[in-house]
């Protein structure tokens, strides 16, 4: 992860314009412009030749998208209503009618895991946002001005990073109460602290490189230097930890949600799923079963993808 | 400088540095908990009352309100409240009217057989496997090790508890599913626990591992003749297992969350049944001492690995100053060979952030 800023292709920079631009500016910017236009051409075929080369890295890609079609479309995969059950049809294993089986009130188990996507990935979404904008501000404001700045942003890190991300999740709910969107706020407010720490250490290493030195020399203002160059080269690392973040998030979500503390009873997300199928565990274990392997192919997905990504900035 | 010449004097800097700091990440535990808990709006009188506190008369609000101090502006209650804390007074549970002290206390026993042992499960299996998955020749063999941690990793625990509640109590009746009775019935609940320390360490510690195999030294001990074995555990694993002794605050602080689940999924008593039923009952004054309990075993965990981590690496050079974040170098052309004249002493402050 480390590595990726400083390797990132000039391509990723824009070309810039305006009056304030000195001629060696200009003249970088130009040649970014060039680079990133014939780069365009071959992105798509580099990346599906990089997938090619991956097959877990393909099949993470592969289930990620079927998992974001549930929840967007979640029609497409299940027709059915998630709430509606035919009670005598309960308890039934799974078969080709039902794929995942029956609950207890004869609901379809796959057309409630279907819906359920939406809920429980649109809970990891805001608390990935959350995270992500709130600790790269942190920890580029920390990286970028340095002296007390830093010491105070990076002090109060370490306090939040000595309670335990789910303990803080938990204190946040209790004030905050429940709902699936208050635990999207809860885990990704405790992602917040390390999320600004590395957001930082990328960014001392970004400001300390020679491109970020000759844009400096060539007369630019910090501001300008962090909006046009620190954040697009930036840019890579982030996603990276965005995706990784996000695998992580899942989890802290349907835990939560497994808690109890998510959207109310019939809601479908996927931890309450998994406890809903508590009291059936000796007779219908599919109902405990199948859910929950969904949640962890969709974090190992997550996390794959993130491990392919990494190690493609590290090594290139 | 030598462990051996180190004189007393920095010694004591050094503890005595370290125990102010742990003081003060603890106040600002406890503000940051208090922050949380008692600026957010929420109105923990008006629930225990009823959710809506329709059924109860405005004058009675006030009278508990009255009785928790909630009515007091919040500096005056973060000062009494603080001032509690630091007499051993953490307030009482709104929903039980129990002390908090007393709820958390009684409350450890069980827990702390609990994590103690999901520990000892995390640690043995953890570097066990990348002890083997770094040694054994086939290359087969070890991607298949090193596939595992990833793996567990990935699988929340809530689930993984209940498939071996299903598998080990239910199919194969081998282990109870729930209770606290027996040693037998914490077997379950300790590897559901390790699972994600576990997993965590064994990434970890094979990453250093494969680092430290590639260092000269390696190369000087196969040299002098030592065998394969003692190259990999007396050698390489001495040196990569420093690293992974600055986690500790953060295995003890995953262990402790993790109870939260675990304890539900077994229906065991302890800590994290404690934070989960005060979490489901809105029941700030509970949930603020462990956040804070939490908070203390992380700092004392840290606090032990800084004492004990300059005994295990002499090369390390004690600093008793307040923590002084590195700073990029100025110029990158200058860079390397300042990094290099710093390289042979490192700085405790760096090695223990760099894992941090």
């Amino acid at each position: 992860m480390s590595e990726t800023a400083a390797l990132l292709p000039d391509s990723a920079q824009h070309p810039a314009e305006g009056f304030g631009a000195t001629s060696a500016d200009r003249f970088a910017d130009a040649v970014a412009d060039r680079a990133s236009r014939s780069g365009s051409r071959t992105r798509w075929a580099r990346a599906l030749g990089w997938l090619a080369r991956r097959p877990a890295a393909a099949l993470a890609l592969l289930w990620l998208l079927v998992v974001i079609v549930a929840a967007v479309w979640p029609g497409v995969l299940a027709p059915g209503d998630p709430l509606a059950g035919v009670p005598a049809e309960n308890l039934q294993g799974p078969s080709a009618a039902h794929w995942f089986g029956t609950d207890q009130i004869g609901r379809d188990l796959y057309t409630r895991v279907v819906h359920g996507t939406s809920l429980t990935i649109s809970a990891a979404a805001i608390a990935v946002a959350v995270g992500l904008i709130a600790g790269s501000a942190l920890g580029l404001l920390s990286g970028f001005a340095g002296g007390r700045t830093d010491a105070v942003i990076m002090r109060a890190a370490d306090v939040l990073l000595a309670i335990p991300g789910l303990l803080l999740s938990l204190a946040l709910i209790t004030a905050l109460g429940f709902g699936t969107v208050n635990v999207a706020i809860a885990v990704g407010v405790a992602s917040v602290a390390s999320v600004s720490r590395i957001m930082r250490s990328e960014v001392i290493k970004v400001r300390s490189s020679p491109y970020i030195e000759a844009a400096r020399a060539s007369g630019n203002g910090w501001l300008r230097v962090l909006v046009r160059h620190v954040l697009p080269n930036s840019t890579g690392p982030v996603i990276v930890l965005g995706v990784l973040e996000f695998g992580g998030a899942i989890l802290a979500v349907s835990a939560l949600s497994f808690l109890g503390y998510g959207a109310p009873a019939p809601a479908p997300e996927w931890g309450a799923l998994v406890s809903g199928g508590r009291d059936f565990l000796r007779n219908a274990w599919w109902l405990t079963t199948l859910p929950g392997l969904t949640i962890a192919l969709t974090v190992l997905a997550a996390n794959r993808l993130a491990r392919g990504l990494d190690s493609e900035g590290a090594t290139r | 400088m030598p462990a051996a010449t180190r004189p007393a004097s920095t010694i004591a800097r050094y503890v005595s540095s370290r125990l102010g700091q742990s003081l003060l990440v603890l106040w600002a535990a406890y503000t940051v908990s208090f922050i949380v808990l008692y600026a957010l709006p929420s109105d923990p009188v008006a629930l225990l009352a009823g959710g809506d506190a329709s059924d109860i008369i405005p004058e009675q609000l006030a009278e508990l309100k009255a009785h928790y101090g909630l009515d007091q502006p919040l500096v005056v209650q973060y000062l009494l409240r603080l001032g509690g804390v630091l007499t051993g007074d953490f307030g009482s549970s709104i929903a039980t009217g129990r002390p908090v002290a007393q709820v958390i206390g009684e409350a450890i026993p069980p827990t702390l057989q609990l994590a103690g042992l999901g520990f000892l499960f995390a640690v043995l299996t953890g570097a066990g496997l990348a002890v083997l998955a770094t040694y054994v020749r086939s290359r087969a063999v070890s991607t298949l090790l090193l596939g595992l941690p990833p793996l567990g990793v990935a699988i929340p625990s809530f689930w993984f508890g209940l498939m071996l509640i299903q598998w080990f109590s239910f199919q194969l009746p081998l282990f109870p599913a729930m209770g606290d009775k027996s040693i037998a019935s914490l077997v379950l609940p300790s590897i559901t626990l390790a699972l994600p320390t576990g997993a965590m360490i064994a990434q970890l510690l094979s990453k250093s591992l494969a680092t430290s195999l590639r260092e000269p030294y390696i190369d000087t001990a196969k040299a002098k003749g030592a065998d394969r074995r003692r190259v990999h555990l007396r050698h390489a694993l001495r040196n990569a297992a420093l690293p992974a002794i600055t986690m500790t605050g953060l295995i003890v602080g995953q262990l402790l969350s993790g109870t939260v689940v675990t304890e539900t999924v077994f229906s065991r008593p302890g800590i994290g049944r404690v934070t989960a039923s005060a979490v489901q009952q809105q029941d700030i004054p509970v949930v603020q001492g462990i956040v804070l309990f939490a908070a203390a075993a992380f700092v004392l965990a840290n606090l032990a690995v800084d004492l004990v981590y300059p005994l295990l690496d002499p090369r390390i050079q004690l600093t008793a100053a307040p923590r002084r974040r590195r700073q990029a170098p100025a110029s990158p052309a200058v860079a390397p060979t300042a990094e290099a004249a710093e390289a042979p002493v490192p700085d405790i402050d760096a090695v223990l952030e760099d894992a941090r």
